[in-house]
């Protein structure tokens, strides 16, 4: 039987080979070294999660029907008997209330998508922070970036389609927003709905966009990804026999074929458990989409909110001054352009750019792979700590009116507490993250020269207390020590030693500036001399007072008169 | 010491609290049972007791004749016994303390003083009565009609299934999920506080009580399983983030672990 | 020059680096007893997985999903739950395996650095200029003519497909209709959603109606595109508590005013009503206007007071509109105050 099995495979695998060579790549692949460490897994999680929506996707377009002509319905549900309804919200009830599990795939896709742009966001996060975007790397941080935007587009034309009050007052901002783009925006808009808002071709459109475009752009890319992942090998965390010139970890065949493929039936699962138990998208609450109705919490996805926040935090009038102009009769609406376009065109830009920001501070041509740890990189780290808490103020006042409600406070005043924390918290945390970043470093150096402390406490014999360090092992001090220690560089004299100028000086101020920035505050690693001298001084201390072994002694009698103490009380 | 201080905390601590928070929001949008209202003849002496009532609980803001006094309370003459029925009813009056508004709170007085109250009031001017049994029946009502209906007129305030919001400067329209049908339709028709009135030329009794089996159909809770308070993407994203996110990492992180 | 890199300090002051940890072996690696514990763990999650998978299916045959919240719920929850139990049994399984029983030496590999050699580089400059030779674009006569008309060629192609395709996406391109609304003069006031008319007298003090154009129920084009547009916001106040605008001192009936609900910030419906604050407030981004003044902007992201619609009473006491709104309503775009009213109406009777 097990023979039979083998003769098989052998001749199936032959037979495929003979018309591939896929022998090669399956070697190439197989024993393939991934490094382990669990933040590896994150943008697992988003790929995971993308499968789960194209698998979801399938049943639901199945009876998904674009289309904004307009039907009665008549379906089971009691609250909608008769409501005019276009087809598209219509298949959604149908699907939903008459197709055995389509509730529940429609709740699978709808978490999943929440899951998908949350472990994007979060992957990315860990990427920033580890430094994992720096050479050859940044490349494929940009397609990275690309796929976070694709999973925005993804999701807001998918949020869309069931053609509901909420989606339908989101994309009805969305036509406010494209409206006040100077010139073109009438007309963008105009092209976009095939007319007037709302028209009747936008839920056609969305879905071809979010079944075939969208999707098909994120494939794509997403191979991309993992093609320069190989390419690339991975990186790794910083420890013993880990350099830049070497991968250290497991291979792909067969630890994390089952571990990474193990994680994708996890994945299902958790956003299963979610899908059956938690309500997600209740169209039916709702109601058709109408211009009229409105109903209170008229959010987005929470992956848009932060936009829906900046909407909600520029004022229209500052003090007496307008934030609308009219220039030669011509409207100018910086109150929804800020917000809604510069605002996340630059937090956007700098994303998408920071690997090269870095680079320029650091000047540094060499390949990385081995990770940062966060404390090594303060100023790095503290950026992206400030651009978290910028994103979060805003997709805070995104949500103002739902706080507000539930712990009873003024809206009028989170909104301004939220316009004065946008300019406030971020550099303030920027401050706090690299104090926090360097404090730690400046630990690091004490564990390598003074060792961990044990809790030991021995008595000299001239009487004075000490408390016992124990040194750190080998692959602890490394850990410790082995870190890039990068100085600011100067920018060059503006006139060379013949007195003649030098090209390009504003560039070059402007890097040496920004160097100086990143680098200036910096927590050396400790040299070996210093960690020679530290150990040094400790052998000589505890030498010079005839070594630790008479002070434990001692100890040891004072630990057993106290245990004659507190045998004595019990008796 | 070390043992000590790692024992004192336990990792999985914070996890907990969270998740018992969690737990506790979702059970703020439970359903409760709603109280069917008696209709109360009115006599005589329903009045003088009330009058008693009236001056001893409520004049001291509205004035000894319900006149009302300047900045403190409005005048009740002709704010009809349905507005007595609402506001003593839900507990929202006598106020206790002055806020943004007065917010519903445990019922100072039995069904029978608040209906002498009422009584008193209604004697000192025509204003709303409070509705029959009838007229709040949900099992009369058609729930497709009041969907139209609520939407287009109260959800705007109270959410899409009248789950409540926010509104400017600290007040809020309140949840309606546990609001009995004899006091959602006093609400709709004396329009207490910042609610606009919304009198029969504008919805009919019969849209009002469309509204009210509208609002009862949703006790029933979500086809989809818990509702995360109904109150729409922001719940979603917070419980995708915390419970979905959070169990994720914490399965990356017991794959990422060495086993024993 | 101090550009260049400042990472790599000279050997002596270096720690050693202690090479990769040594393996620690796990329970199983040294006890069989441990290992075939895993194992049985492992394959109970599998089990597991089954159990799902059976769960899932008898929950698909044997529930009846019926119409009532109730059972669409169990329905959706124990499909869902054998779903979720037979993914994850799957993968619990599986990585409980690859934690206990597979090899977890680490390896140590290799890498190469990515840029290639300089004889690769070379090789493939030189086949490029081989082939700009070859081609003929390059050599001794640099036939300026072909490259230059290849590439005009190649730049203004996609035209012929975009221009089509983009021209043809904004239908009649009509964008003055966003001036227009249904309502003009003689047009009455009627409920939101049923289109049943409104009489001066049903509009008490403190009430709010939601309005639309008498018609409009009946329109049997571009219904909701008008809809989008025309809503209107009646109330009435306490004619002492409305402050009368400059040249609208006719616009009003009694202390009935009716505001566009469509707000001038990015065009959510504005509706929430404050009747005795008087304030209207946008759900969306909480712009605030102060009905009784103009419906002016006193808190939020919008700059201009919401469009004022003229009313007045006919003979028979219905509210009807004097004219359309004198401005454009909803959000503002670049050319909201330009161009004029003619060519619109034209449009609008064809349709």
């Amino acid at each position: 039987m097990g023979a039979k099995i083998n003769k098989a495979a052998a001749g199936t695998a032959n037979y495929v080979d003979e018309r591939t060579g896929v022998g090669a790549l399956v070697k190439f692949l197989s024993r393939k070294l991934f490094p382990d460490h669990w933040s590896f897994m994150l943008g697992e999680v988003a790929l995971y999660s993308f499968v789960v929506l194209l698998l979801s996707g399938v049943f639901i377009t199945a009876y998904f029907e674009p289309s904004m002509t307009f039907v009665t319905y008549d379906g089971p549900l009691e609250t909608m008997q008769g409501v005019e309804m276009s087809k598209a919200f219509e298949s959604t009830l149908h699907m939903s209330f008459e197709v055995p599990g389509g509730l529940l795939m429609r709740q699978i896709h709808h978490w999943a998508a929440l899951m998908f742009t949350a472990a994007i966001v979060i992957h990315m996060a860990r990427v920033f922070f580890t430094g994992a975007f720096r050479k050859p790397r940044e490349i494929n941080w940009l397609v990275g970036f690309t796929l976070m935007i694709l999973s925005l587009a993804a999701g807001f034309t998918g949020y869309s389609l069931p053609d509901d009050v909420l989606s339908g007052n989101g994309l009805r901002i969305i036509d406010g927003v494209v409206k006040s783009i100077p010139i073109l925006g009438s007309y963008i808009s105009y092209w976009l709905f095939g007319g007037e808002f709302p028209g009747e071709i936008l839920i056609p459109r969305l879905f071809t966009a979010h079944i075939l475009l969208v999707p098909g752009l994120i494939l794509a890319l997403v191979a991309l990804h993992l093609f320069l992942v190989f390419l690339h090998k991975h990186t790794q965390y910083p420890g013993g026999g880990r350099t830049h010139k070497n991968v250290v970890g497991l291979p792909l065949f067969p630890v994390y074929t089952a571990k990474a493929g193990g994680f994708f039936f996890v994945v299902f699962g958790i956003i299963a458990i979610l899908a059956a138990l938690f309500t997600i998208n209740p169209v039916w609450n709702y109601g058709p989409y109408d211009p009229s109705p409105v109903s209170a919490g008229t959010q987005p996805d929470w992956y848009i909110l932060f936009v829906d926040g900046a909407l909600r935090l520029m004022p229209g009038w500052l003090g007496g001054f307008p934030l609308e102009w009219e220039i030669a009769g011509y409207t100018l609406s910086w109150n929804i352009l800020v917000p809604a376009v510069i605002v996340p065109g630059i937090f956007f830009g700098i994303l998408a750019l920071y690997p090269w920001i870095e680079a320029w501070a650091t000047g540094d041509r060499g390949e990385k792979h081995v990770l940062d740890r966060p404390r090594n990189a303060p100023t790095r780290t503290g950026i992206g700590v400030a651009l978290i808490s910028f994103y979060m103020i805003l997709a805070l006042e995104g949500s103002n009116d739902i706080i507000a409600n539930l712990f009873h406070l003024s809206l009028n005043d989170l909104t301004w507490t939220f316009r004065i924390a946008i300019f406030v918290v971020p550099p303030l945390l920027f401050w706090i993250t690299k104090r926090i970043a360097l404090g730690l470093q400046r630990k690091d150096r004490e564990l390598v020269l003074h060792g961990h402390e044990t809790g030991r406490i021995v008595r000299h014999e001239h009487g004075e207390y000490i408390e016992v360090h124990e040194p750190l092992d080998e692959q602890e001090l490394w850990l410790r020590v082995n870190y890039d220690n990068i100085t600011p560089f100067e920018a060059p004299e503006e006139f060379n030693e013949n007195g003649v100028r030098r090209g390009g000086m504003r560039w070059k101020r402007f890097k040496a500036r920004l160097s100086r920035f990143y680098f200036e505050d910096r927590v050396e690693p400790v040299t070996p001399a210093e960690y020679a001298e530290a150990q040094h001084h400790h052998a000589s201390y505890a030498a010079s007072d005839e070594g630790l072994a008479e002070a434990e002694e001692n100890a040891d009698a004072d630990k057993a008169l106290d245990e004659g103490f507190a045998q004595l009380k019990k008796d | 010491m070390h043992a000590l201080a790692n024992k004192r905390y336990h990792k999985a601590a914070p996890l907990l609290l969270v998740l018992a928070l969690l737990a506790l929001l979702t059970g703020l949008g439970a359903v409760a049972t709603s109280q069917s209202a008696e209709a109360t003849t009115v006599s005589a002496s329903d009045i003088e007791d009330g009058q008693k009532l009236f001056a001893s609980n409520c004049a001291t803001c509205h004035g000894i004749d319900a006149q009302g006094q300047d900045g403190v309370a409005p005048s009740l003459v002709g704010v009809g016994a349905a507005s007595v029925d609402f506001q003593v009813g839900t507990g929202r009056m006598p106020m206790q303390a002055s806020g943004p508004q007065a917010p519903a709170k445990p019922v100072q007085f039995t069904q029978e003083e608040i209906s002498q109250l009422a009584a008193y009031v209604a004697s000192l001017g025509a204003g709303p009565a409070i509705p029959t049994a009838e007229q709040v029946d949900p099992e009369l009502g058609n729930a497709a009609e009041g969907m139209e209906l609520f939407r287009t007129n109260c959800a705007m305030c109270h959410g899409s299934i009248g789950g409540g919001g926010a509104l400017t400067q600290g007040k809020f329209a309140p949840s309606l999920m546990e609001t009995t049908p004899t006091h959602i339709y006093e609400a709709m028709l004396t329009g207490p506080q910042s609610m606009p009135v919304f009198n029969n030329a504008n919805i009919d009794e019969e849209g009002k009580r469309d509204i009210i089996a509208y609002l009862v159909a949703q006790r029933d809770g979500s086809p989809g399983g818990l509702s995360l308070g109904a109150i729409g993407p922001v719940a979603e994203g917070f419980w995708a983030w915390i419970v979905g996110i959070g169990l994720l990492i914490g399965s990356t992180i017991w794959i990422g672990a060495r086993s024993s | 020059m101090s550009l260049e890199n400042h990472t790599e300090p000279t050997s002596d002051e270096k720690f050693e680096d202690p090479g990769v940890p040594h393996h620690r072996p796990r329970k199983a690696d040294v006890d069989p007893k441990a290992a075939d514990k895993a194992e049985r763990q492992t394959a109970f999650m599998f089990g597991l997985s089954i159990l799902g998978t059976i769960v899932a299916l008898v929950g698909y045959f044997g529930m009846d999903m019926g119409d009532t919240v109730g059972s669409i719920r169990s329905f959706t929850a124990v499909l869902g739950l054998g779903i979720a139990l037979a993914m994850l049994g799957i993968g619990i399984g599986a990585i409980h395996w690859a934690k206990t029983l597979m090899r977890d030496h680490e390896m140590v590999e290799e890498r190469h650095e990515l840029r290639s050699s300089d004889e690769a580089r070379e090789g493939a400059i030189q086949d490029l200029k081989d082939g700009v030779v070859d081609s003929g674009l390059g050599g001794p006569k640099r036939r300026s003519l072909l490259k230059g008309s290849l590439i005009t060629a190649l730049a203004i192609a996609p035209l012929s497909l975009l221009v089509p395709q983009i021209g043809s996406m904004g239908a009649d391109w009509n964008v003055s209709r966003f001036r227009h609304t249904m309502w003009d003069k003689g047009v009455r006031l009627a409920r939101d959603p049923d289109g049943s008319l409104i009489k001066a007298a049903d509009v008490t003090i403190g009430s709010a109606f939601h309005v639309i154009p008498e018609g409009l129920v009946d329109l049997e084009h571009h219904k909701i595109e008008e809809k989008a547009k025309a809503v209107v916001l009646l109330v009435r106040l306490n004619p002492e508590d409305l402050k009368i605008q400059e040249g609208r001192e006719d616009w009003s009936f009694d202390g009935i005013v009716a505001y566009s609900k469509i707000c001038t910030h990015v065009g959510c419906p504005v509706a929430l009503y404050e009747q005795q604050t008087h304030h209207l407030l946008c759900p969306c981004h909480q712009s605030t206007f102060d009905v009784s003044d103009g419906a002016k902007v006193v808190f939020g992201p919008a700059k201009r007071p919401l469009p004022q619609l003229p009313i007045e009473v006919d003979d028979e006491g219905y509210i009807v509109a004097q004219s359309d709104f004198h401005e454009p309503v909803g959000p503002s775009y670049w050319d909201r105050l330009k161009g004029d009213d003619s060519s619109a109406t034209d449009e609008e009777v064809e349709h």
